[in-house]
């Protein structure tokens, strides 16, 4: 027995008995930009017993900035980032068993992680809210609490889902949020990053000793430079008739319907995504986000045309898209979600 | 009027009297928010209808997507 979680041990609400719950629990973490390899750094340093990553894309120099696990040799070496992460955790603290999986966290990935390795925890570090809507879905069908985090620019917010006791995502949003503002777009400090990353982390190892009563139980904001915060306790925003955690739940985000469809363009180099549920673009709004981020951005009252460098992001007022210059579905959703989120 | 709004003492111009006309002023009525006025939380239904009183007790929360 070494010292390594000594100071943990002496925190009374974790203890050594504390420390014994972490080391016997399994988190996922949906995604390893900013916030996962954030969230990842801190429960592996605090010693949870296993943790699984998953992420679909790799490490570029414009993630340096904030995503604390990469280094210059892995941007150099265009490394998936759950390989990247992986490798970096075993660093940190080789006690832990890390699961890095380089794949798209779809509806039938995070169904087969959740029955098949039943993580204790879901902590979210994705970047759109269509995945976040799948994660919420699996958390209300297998009863896993997850830990919603964001941010963007200065701003952060957080919040933590416990199955059948607090409200779900779904009763919070009614609808899924459109629109352009993205890390990509509206850019990001690593203090927002670093502030929500703290709040999941804590919500996180209430709930891996067993201390639910000391959960936070508000919705969190804050804006790290125009100096505010703010806490709403939601409980009363939970429905009965919810979709996802209602008394008669379809989970309607497990569905094929709900599901994003792609389809790469017979000869043309293109890949058409058509995203879930239904959205509808205000299209000069979204040509003037694009302009005011200085990229090249063409319209017509039917449809905005951004170029990015090799590649041209094309959308449609109902969401409907087509990004030219790859084949590659996984590249063409991840342009998709950092342009459109 | 001046209202209290996520704990800050802020004067907002005359023109507002509702909880979507000041949704619009802070450029959020875009996007997915959650609202309180004074601890209770309105329903998106009511945003246009919900008149504010000076000193009113406002919290926003909006949801972002990035991480």
């Amino acid at each position: 027995m070494n010292e390594r979680y000594s100071r943990q041990e002496l925190f009374a609400p974790i203890g050594k008995e504390g420390q014994a719950n972490i080391s016997a629990k399994h988190v996922l973490i949906v995604g390893a930009g900013a916030l996962g390899t954030g969230n990842a750094e801190a429960l592996v340093r605090a010693g949870v017993g296993k943790l699984t990553m998953i992420d679909r894309d790799y490490v570029e120099w414009s993630n340096l900035q904030r995503q604390q696990l990469y280094s210059e040799d892995d941007a150099k070496a265009r490394l998936p980032k759950a390989i990247a992460a992986k490798q970096r955790l075993a660093q940190v603290n080789s006690e832990v068993e890390v699961e890095a999986i380089v794949g798209d966290a779809n509806v039938d990935e995070l169904q087969r992680i959740a029955a098949e390795t039943k993580p204790d925890v879901i902590i979210d570090a994705t970047d759109n809210f269509e995945t976040r809507m799948i994660i919420n879905d699996v958390s209300c069908k297998y009863g896993i609490p997850w830990i919603y985090g964001a941010c963007v620019g200065s701003y952060g917010i957080s919040y933590t889902f416990i199955p059948r006791k607090t409200p779900c995502l779904h009763c919070l949003l009614e609808t899924m949020p459109v629109g352009g503002l993205t890390c990509d777009t509206a850019g990001i400090i690593s203090p927002a990053v670093q502030m929500v990353v703290a709040y999941q982390v804590a919500e996180a190892l209430k709930l891996l000793v067993g201390d639910e009563q000391s959960l936070r139980g508000k919705l969190v904001s804050f804006d790290v430079w125009n100096n505010q915060h703010t806490a709403i306790r939601v409980d009363q925003v939970k429905k009965e008739d919810c979709p996802s955690c209602g008394t008669n739940p379809t989970y309607p985000y497990l569905s094929y319907e709900m599901q994003t469809k792609t389809a790469v363009l017979c000869g043309r180099n293109s890949v058409q995504i058509r995203p879930a549920g239904k959205r509808e673009y205000d299209l000069p709004q979204l040509a003037d986000l694009f302009a005011k981020q200085g990229l090249r951005v063409e319209t017509n009252p039917y449809l905005v045309s951004v170029s990015l460098g090799e590649h041209r992001l094309v959308v449609f007022r109902d969401g409907r898209a087509l990004v030219h210059g790859t084949k590659d579905i996984q590249e063409a959703k991840t342009i998709y979600h950092r342009y459109l989120g | 009027m001046e209202l209290v709004i996520n704990g800050e003492l802020i004067h907002v111009p005359d023109h507002i009297r509702t909880i979507a006309d000041l949704l619009v002023h802070f450029q959020l009525n875009q996007k997915i928010a959650i609202v309180e006025v004074n601890a209770h939380i309105v329903q998106k239904q009511e945003y246009e209808t919900t008149a504010l009183c000076n000193g009113d007790r406002v919290e926003i929360v909006h949801f972002v997507g990035g991480g």
